[in-house]
């Protein structure tokens, strides 16, 4: 699943410029406990979250996360708008609910890394 | 105490801005010594725990760190308030953050196990009152885990 997928499954807005729309995210992980972003989430996925401040930006680039999906229409300040975009981590924001973002990206065949496969 | 080290960052406590810039940096200067990635995410992510502790506890601290072709050494010394209970403190879930620093995301006892998951050593040596020192070692190669 591309990160164009992504964008268009969820009816997402990109909230960062640059940053390839194409590369392929074939995990993701959802919580607003950076912890346990830092302790179970593997590497090349996709964030799902409802916390968005600068430590969100942070804990990505530390464990390798692609991309952030902020969830109920919640929108980080400019400061870690601008630091995704120094780090090249593309954000997204989409009005859905963080249940039916991950309903929505499990249904088209998004997993986590200890979830079923198929 | 003195630590021989590579280099060294000065963490402020309290600095939420800038909480979690030493670890991008180091990252970065591992990223040019050729390190495999699988290695730089989990000296990352220990060093980002470690540091967010200090930035959460403590008025300040030093983040030093030394590379060798064998293993990547960080140590964190805090002026804090020290851990009256390291036992506790290792235990999963075990916090005693605010509530504030809940509402970002942290201080949910998953820091210290969380270091501890990616190093291949780690000592805490904790004086209540004075301050604490973190030390973590990740060997280059997984032999040593």
């Amino acid at each position: 699943m591309t990160l164009d997928d992504i964008k268009g499954i969820l009816g997402a807005l990109a909230l960062t410029g640059r940053g390839d729309m194409e590369i392929d995210i074939g995990r993701a992980y959802c919580a607003d406990l950076m912890s346990d972003v830092l302790a179970f989430s593997v590497t090349n996925s996709l964030l799902i979250t409802g916390l968005t401040n600068a430590q969100v930006v942070r804990t990505a680039e530390v464990a390798d996360i692609k991309a952030i999906v902020f969830v109920q229409n919640k929108r980080p300040d400019i400061q870690t708008i601008a630091m995704a975009e120094a780090k090249n981590i593309p954000l997204f924001v989409t009005e859905l609910s963080m249940f039916d973002t991950c309903g929505r990206l499990y249904e088209r065949g998004l997993r986590s890394q200890m979830g079923p496969t198929v | 105490m003195t630590v021989n080290s590579d280099g060294v960052f000065f963490l402020t406590g309290k600095d939420f801005a800038n909480a979690g810039s030493a670890s991008s940096n180091l990252k970065g200067i591992l990223e040019k010594r050729g390190i495999p990635a699988e290695v730089i995410r989990r000296a990352s992510i220990a060093a980002f725990e470690a540091e967010m502790n200090v930035i959460i506890y403590a008025v300040a601290g030093m983040m030093h760190y030394t590379i060798t072709p064998e293993t990547i050494k960080v140590v964190l010394q805090d002026m804090g308030p020290g851990i009256p209970d390291i036992g506790l403190a290792m235990q999963e879930g075990y916090s005693t953050a605010p509530d504030y620093i809940r509402e970002m995301g942290f201080g949910s006892g998953m820091g210290l196990p969380n270091i501890k998951r990616n190093a291949d050593k780690l000592t805490i040596n904790s004086v209540v009152g004075e301050g604490t020192t973190v030390e973590f070692v990740i060997s280059l190669e997984r032999s040593g885990r």
